[in-house]
């Protein structure tokens, strides 16, 4: 893998005063490929970005981008295309010449600055943009111009400061899919900055979740979802189930009195743990239809709240102690089985969905 | 994967490498800090020196200002300077904020004309108020026996001049902040059926309290610096700028004219720094999303605010049109016939015009480089990178000349560069020095206009450039001047206008052939031309007012011209 490494940041340090944004970044990304910083604010996701582009100087670190040490040059030196959440478009520029801008300085011929300019308006699907100014378009409009003027030179990296999270909605979401679909298209190697884990689970390659100014977890969507590593990985990134509860010897854990069962078989008696699980990793039943089925609780139906295609169950466990679960249920089961407030319900937590975090 | 790799071994603390253009900007700044530092510390440092020395030069400490206090006329002028201008600050800013009420809150017909009238007076030097209040109630004056024996010559003639000259630098401040009224305040207060006294006492009154205060704070220190208007007509009445006029120019005491500067510094800083608190409070107020109000018609109320407009300016009005009548008649009050021999006699046949050029010259000089400087500035202090101490240094010296009045900068600049051993002593008596002192007189306003227009730009352009390898001024002369220009011909006009009026720092630092019109009217009044005076006074005016039409013309021009990016019709 480290073939490939196209952009390696090692022991990066940030500190604005007393406060340390960034505690020592280690992180390689890969040529061609889409990664997102995902974090809350003030996590350090885009002071990393930054430092990235050369737009704030690191305390200590290295970064070398294409084999070259680039830790110590300005930001005229760097190789690289940014989009900001602002577009940053300049106002008083036509879009052609907002596209032209990184262009014009390279001293090409007007012909081919022309042509250039054409090819990626074409690209990014606004091909009669050019005579228009920035005020004159959307804001989905204005962030695809930005984006084919940081494209226009053909930089080695694309950075993306949160550049979704000033559109409504639709435009986000349609926007996110053109974004992944031009980024792969030209296989440049992206860093994305984000807080919103939607928009990071659909595009990313590999995602860095960040807190505090640490690293907790890098991988696909699929690992950082399914198999969360760190309590604040899992509770960030999609809805998760907490349980508090005892181990027992062997693989089984006790839960307000209630043995279950665990996918492994490592921790010693008597430990106190706490099991992460999925909304919707959890299957509720009535009358008794999870007999035999592993770990099948009994629990009581608190409220039920209606989002469209299902509904977020909250029941709590009929056991001392009565910790609450979420459960997402389809609509019409919820419907077919007359799920009420105070309704009798089983849940069943199956081993493998269980994760000890922490 | 590099997230598994070792820690990495300790890293010496990464030290930039500095690209030329970053080395540039930051060469400029400090030109930028040397030059605030030579024309604005050194003087009024030289002022702080100047006073704790005697004529000979040798250190004295605290005596001069011990013999200061201990001269009875002078502790006089002090009490007489701070009850004047409490006196003005109590009455043009109440005055001020019926106007702006009336402007912003009523329906009243022709508000536009209204607001154009108010601030005619600053198109006027504030000596052409005093002559217009002489001719009016002085001892030919038309009006004379309205003042029942009392006497136009003294505080009162001060008084009247001062409201006049300061009434609309108090209007704009205090239109501004009933400007800036949120208007669905007043929506959510009807919704609870709130009666509308206490509308104006729980929103207005509190929203506009900041812009009060400022709009107190400039009118007194504007009435405290002035030397003008007591000069001229404040008779055997001593104010603290006129005694640094006489301990200067009359005494050639430079070292007593050095201590009342710093008292009379005083008051001014106090008011500067009371209304720098308050701006800074004034920022977390308002929000972005604030919808204007929009008034309501209410004859009753309308026609009274129309009524109150009408006589506020009929007298503004009445004070400008006496000063303009007076240049175009014979003799006031025996021949009033038409005669241009004010103009032709008075002016052009006694060499005074000249006076007239300099002074257009200078303004226009101050308007070119002063913009130019201010603007740079401003630019670089925004929007390059690097040096924050030095930047926190720029910030404080261009807000301290809104702090010091203009005779206490004429003053510094004499003792610093009339220093026989300052290499710059060659600027003294030259335009140059003129236009230096006159910039530098009023930075604070033309840096703020400047700063306020940058800040509202994105802040990403510069880092967009520098992905883009485009050089900062590159996108400088590009972007940000062309889409500041509304806010650069603004601080144009400003300086050339007040470079026009300006006389209390320039009144030390004229040579015979580089004296400025206003000092000229002075000096007219002086030797008892009054109507020469008066037709110095006009054409001062009539320049101003030539360069704001203009200034509108190129303004409106240039947003038509600009309106596809500037005003964009909502998108399709």
């Amino acid at each position: 893998m480290a073939a490939t490494t196209y952009l390696d940041l090692q022991g990066i340090r940030k500190s604005f005063g007393k406060f340390e944004a960034l505690k020592g970044i280690a992180l390689g990304v890969e040529r061609g490929e889409l990664m997102v910083f995902l974090g809350p604010s003030g996590c350090g996701k885009t002071t990393l970005l930054r430092i990235v582009a050369g737009l704030e100087a690191q305390d200590a670190g290295t970064i070398v981008q294409g084999g070259r040490d680039i830790s110590r040059l300005p930001a005229v030196d760097r190789d690289y295309g940014i989009v900001f959440q602002s577009y940053a478009l300049f106002p008083n520029l036509t879009i052609d010449d907002n596209v032209a801008y990184g262009l014009v300085n390279r001293r090409d011929g007007r012909e081919k600055i022309r042509d250039r300019v054409r090819e990626l308006l074409a690209l990014i699907g606004l091909p009669d943009a050019g005579p228009k100014y920035p005020g004159q378009l959307s804001g989905g409009q204005q962030q695809r111009i930005a984006l084919a003027r940081a494209l226009a030179p053909a930089p080695g990296l694309l950075l993306l400061d949160e550049p979704l999270s000033a559109l409504d909605a639709l435009e986000r979401v349609r926007l996110r899919g053109e974004i992944r679909a031009l980024q792969q298209r030209l296989s440049v190697t992206t860093i994305m900055v984000t807080h919103d884990q939607e928009e990071a689970l659909s595009m990313a390659d590999r995602i860095v979740v960040m807190n505090h100014g640490r690293i907790e977890q890098v991988g696909t969507p699929r690992e950082i979802y399914e198999t969360p590593t760190t309590p604040f990985a899992a509770d960030f990134v999609g809805k998760v189930n907490v349980l508090s509860a005892i181990v027992d010897a062997g693989s089984t854990c006790r839960v307000g009195g209630v043995a279950l069962a665990l996918a492994r078989g490592d921790l010693a008696a008597g430990t106190a743990v706490k099991l992460y699980l999925r909304p919707e990793d959890i299957a509720l039943s009535v009358n008794g239809a999870a007999a035999g089925v592993a770990n099948t609780l009994p629990a009581r139906v608190a409220k039920i709240e209606f989002l469209g295609a299902f509904c977020m169950v909250g029941v709590a466990l009929d056991l001392p102690g009565a910790q609450p679960l979420t459960v997402n249920v389809p609509r019409h089961a919820v419907a077919d089985a007359r799920l009420v407030p105070g309704s009798a319900v089983s849940v069943s937590l199956p081993p493998a969905a269980l994760r000890i975090l922490g | 994967m590099a997230t598994l790799a070792p820690e990495p071994p300790i890293v010496p603390a990464v030290v930039r490498v500095h690209h030329w253009q970053e080395r540039l900007a930051q060469g400029l700044l400090i030109l930028c800090a040397a030059a605030l530092a030579l024309f604005l510390f050194a003087p009024l440092f030289m002022i702080l020196v100047k006073s704790v020395q005697d004529r000979s030069g040798a250190f004295v400490g605290l005596l001069q200002f011990r013999e200061y206090f201990a001269t009875p006329s002078l502790r006089q002028s002090i009490a007489n300077t701070l009850v004047v201008a409490v006196i003005v600050t109590g009455v043009t800013v109440p005055l001020a904020f019926a106007y702006a009420y009336a402007l912003t809150r009523s329906c009243m017909p022709w508000r536009g004309f209204f607001r154009v009238v108010a601030l005619t007076p600053i198109l006027a030097p504030s000596l052409l108020s005093a002559i217009s209040f002489i001719q009016w109630f002085g001892t030919q004056g038309l009006l004379k026996g309205l003042m029942g024996g009392a006497s136009i010559y003294g505080p009162i003639g001060i008084v009247l001049s001062a409201i006049y000259a300061t009434f609309p630098h108090a209007l704009m401040i205090v239109l501004t902040a009933l400007l800036l009224a949120d208007g669905r305040l007043y929506e959510a207060a009807e919704s609870l059926r709130t009666p509308t006294w206490r509308k104006f006492v729980t929103i207005t009154l509190p929203g506009a309290k900041y812009g009060l205060v400022s709009a107190a704070m400039v009118v007194f220190s504007y009435t405290v610096s002035d030397f003008g208007i007591p000069k001229v007509i404040g008779g055997n009445f001593n104010v603290m700028a006129l005694d640094i006029f006489k301990q200067v120019i009359g005494q050639q005491n430079f070292n007593k004219g050095a201590v009342v500067s710093l008292v009379l510094l005083f008051p001014v800083f106090g008011a500067f720094v009371i209304d720098w608190i308050m701006q800074g409070r004034l920022q977390s107020q308002f929000s972005a999303r604030a919808v204007p109000y929009v008034a309501r018609p209410k004859p009753w109320f309308d026609y009274a605010m129309l009524a109150f407009c009408t006589v506020v300016t009929l007298l503004l009005l009445a004070v400008l049109g006496m000063a303009i009548y007076t240049s175009f008649i014979k003799l006031w009050p025996y021949d009033l016939s038409f005669s241009l021999r004010h103009y032709t006699f008075g002016l052009i046949d006694a060499g005074v015009i000249s006076s007239f050029f300099n002074s257009v010259k200078m303004a226009a000089v101050t308007a070119l480089f002063g913009t130019m400087f201010i603007f740079g500035c401003a630019y670089l202090l925004e929007k390059t990178t690097g040096m924050p101490g030095l930047r926190a240094l720029i910030r404080l010296l261009a807000a301290v000349p809104m702090g010091v009045p203009g005779m206490v900068l004429g003053l510094g600049y004499i003792l610093f560069f009339n220093h026989p051993d300052n290499p710059l002593n060659g600027l003294y008596h030259t335009l140059t020095i003129l236009v230096l002192s006159t910039v530098v007189h009023y930075y604070t306003s033309s840096h703020l206009t400047a700063v306020t227009a940058l800040k509202a730009l994105d802040n990403e352009f510069e880092a967009v450039s520098a992905s883009l390898k485009v050089p900062f001024y590159k996108t400088f002369f590009r972007v940000t001047v062309p889409v500041c220009l509304p806010a650069i011909l603004d601080i144009g006009r400003y300086l050339f206008v007040n470079a026009m009026v300006t006389i209390s720092a320039v009144v030390f630092l004229y040579a015979p052939s580089t004296q400025l019109a206003s000092v000229a009217i002075l000096n007219l009044d002086d030797a008892g031309e009054i109507g020469a005076a008066a037709a110095m006074a006009t054409l001062i005016v009539a320049a101003s007012t030539l360069v704001c039409i203009a200034y509108a013309a190129v303004t409106r021009l240039m947003l038509t011209r600009t309106q596809a990016w500037r005003k964009p019709a909502p998108a399709a």
